[in-house]
């Protein structure tokens, strides 16, 4: 409002646009009021704007292909054809993949850390897993090329094929770049996000139902079977929907595994794309309106999809913490 | 009873310890029996040392009472008795709890099947709020890995020990937490009922209720007498006055006094017990 270096004598302690702020005695904390007010009205205005403005973009390619843009496996630039198929297909399995990779483990872990843990390993490991999360994704996805992929390529791929090769699943040659390996390392990126969700809700499940189990003759497992998780489930559905939101928009480390080649494969060891991805490497080399508006709809689909996931998961989160989930089943 | 999870080590009967029997007590067809003796127990959190060296014998079918002021310890001195003292981070506990002479604190013992044969009651009810009422009951048979031939017959049967049947018998299917806190409470009370306990503790098992509701429980604790042994932690003294036999006045962590309950309520020997339940002090 005044600059720094204005004498605060000169500043108006009543302006006379106050009344404009609503009622209140008080000049600050009218200020105060309206401007947090603006801020949070920013937030929705800017996602409203965020989904016209795309929706405005991608209007060339609503009108040229209609429904059939969901529907239409072919990508072609040079023919001016678009379709975004297998960029769906890519995105929803790679996060599908990494969710059935990742849930298990998170799951153990939030349980060990907020259960079984001896009290004073739970601070450090909890936050080394909360560090995990704090890893740039460029940083996994150069960790990927250079240790994952590989791995994958000369271990774990044939091995998989020689045991479970009679699936298509893991049939097809191994490339080390491909589903599989994006989704592992989606897997690895959404792990944190979800064992320190899941480990909250845990540990905000009431004491009482604890000792209530113990006090019936319940193991530990049983104690955690019986008194802690159906209390908590609604709150983990939410921790894994928000690692779910993550996987789905995750960029770089994907785009560096998933070999990017737009194509439906039911094998695992083929190379796919996500939406996230041909975002990152067709946007900025796009020319033709066409090509950019079918962009804009790919990216209008990611942000309604993953907007979504994230208002489910917070409103399950949520749900569990202030202790509403009393009679869920 | 059998509280070794594995071979148990001792396969020698359980001594019964017979209290000294009255002039004339050979034709007396049961002597008085101890079910549960605790024997200079020792509990601490930490550093702190809570109980001091605590020997109790509690007579089998009989209530026992425990009062104090706040913090004497009361709560600590029942969950040793059922080992879920030592559940709480830090907490160690020392000397020993006989359960039909057999130490519960052994080397070869399970917790989990102690607390099988030794029910508890906490202050604040605790159902499972995701399990429907009858689940509740069956909760604990279930979890022990019992088949239950007959559930409904169980869930019948507990619930009307508890007095709860006529209250909850057409809507057997709702939510535990969906009950009254005193239904809830005697709900907590049929679930660890289910397990056919030996002994069945309780802390403070009223002290959320109305007293309605407290009455009866305070009924039903004297139903359970006949066939269960009975430690009932309170503030209350006129219930102690009401529903124990005999009552352990606590103090510090040491049992200050222990006798019939009529004695401690109008000839304490201890002048601490006797400032205690005049109100002068707690
Ligand atoms: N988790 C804990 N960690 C450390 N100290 C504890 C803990 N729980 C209880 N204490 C201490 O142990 C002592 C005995 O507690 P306890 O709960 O047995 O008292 P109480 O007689 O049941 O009291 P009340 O009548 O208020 O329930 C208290 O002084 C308390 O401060
Ligand atoms: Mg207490």
């Amino acid at each position: 409002m005044s600059s720094v270096s204005n004498p605060p004598s000169i500043v108006r302690r009543t302006p006379r646009w106050l009344p404009l702020l609503g009622r209140s005695a008080n000049p600050g904390d009218a200020v105060f009021r309206s401007v947090s007010r603006l801020f949070a009205l920013l937030i929705l205005v800017l996602v409203l704007a965020m989904a016209a403005q795309m929706a405005f973009a991608a209007e060339e390619s609503f009108k040229e292909f209609g429904w059939g843009f969901i529907t239409s496996q072919k990508w072609d630039p040079v023919g001016q054809r678009y379709g975004a198929l297998p960029f769906i297909f890519g995105t929803v399995v790679s996060s599908l993949l990494a969710l059935l990779l990742a849930v298990p483990v998170a799951l153990g872990i939030a349980i060990y850390l907020s259960e079984l843990a001896p009290l004073w390993l739970r601070k450090p490991i909890g936050f080394l897993v909360e560090l995990l999360a704090a890893v740039p994704s460029v940083v996994y996805g150069l960790w990927g090329v250079f240790v994952l992929a590989p791995l994958m390529a000369t271990t774990v791929e044939p091995a998989l094929r020689s045991t479970l090769g009679f699936l298509p699943l893991f049939s097809g040659p191994n490339q080390g770049f491909g589903m599989l390996s994006g989704g592992v390392i989606l897997a690895i990126m959404i792990l944190p996000t979800i064992s320190s969700v899941s480990r909250e809700v845990l540990q905000a499940v009431p004491a009482n139902l604890r000792e209530g189990a113990i006090a019936l003759g319940a193991t530990r497992w049983e104690v955690v079977r019986v008194g802690v998780l159906p209390y908590a489930r609604p709150g983990l559905v939410g921790a894994v929907i928000l690692g779910l939101g993550r996987a789905l928009g995750e960029t770089m480390a994907i785009t560096m595994l998933i070999g990017n080649r737009p194509e439906i494969s039911a094998s695992l060891f083929a190379p796919s794309y996500t939406m996230a991805s041909v975002l990152a490497n067709e946007f900025a080399e796009a020319s033709q309106d066409l090509h950019l508006a079918a962009l804009a709809e790919i990216s209008l689909l990611l942000f309604a999809v993953t907007l979504l996931l994230n208002i489910v998961a917070r409103l399950l989160v949520w749900q569990v913490s202030r202790g509403e989930a009393k009679g869920a089943r | 009873m059998n509280l070794e999870p594995a071979e148990p080590v001792v396969t020698a009967p359980t001594p019964k310890v017979k209290a000294p029997s009255a002039p004339g007590g050979a034709e007396e067809p049961s002597a008085p029996e101890v079910k549960l003796s605790a024997e200079d127990l020792r509990a601490r959190f930490g550093t702190t040392q809570v109980l001091k060296g605590i020997s109790m014998p509690i007579e089998a079918r009989t209530v026992t009472a425990v009062i104090g002021p706040s913090g004497c310890g009361k709560s600590t001195f029942v969950r040793c008795l059922n080992r879920m003292h030592e559940v709480a981070p830090g907490a160690v506990v020392e000397g020993r709890v006989l359960l039909d002479g057999q130490d519960i604190y052994g080397a070869q013992v399970d917790p989990v099947l102690v607390r099988r044969h030794i029910g508890m009651v906490f202050q604040k009810p605790n159902p499972f709020p995701t399990l429907s009422i009858q689940d509740n009951v069956l909760a604990g048979l279930r979890l022990n890995g019992t088949r239950v031939p007959n559930p409904a017959e169980v869930v019948e049967r507990r619930l009307r020990q508890v007095a709860l049947w006529d209250e909850v018998k057409d809507g057997l299917d709702r939510s535990g937490t969906s009950l009254s806190g005193g239904q809830q409470q005697r709900l907590c009370i049929a679930r660890s009922l289910a397990l056919e306990p030996e002994v069945l503790l309780m802390d403070e098992p009223c002290s959320a209720l109305d007293p309605i509701a407290t009455a009866r429980v305070e009924e039903l604790i004297h139903e359970l007498r006949a066939d269960y042994t009975i430690v009932i932690v309170t503030h209350n003294m006129q219930q102690a006055a009401r529903v124990a036999d005999t009552t352990a006045f606590f103090y510090m962590g040491e049992l200050v006094e222990y006798d019939q309950t009529d004695v401690i309520f109008t000839r304490p020997k201890q002048r601490k017990t006797e400032d205690y339940i005049t109100g002068r002090f707690g």
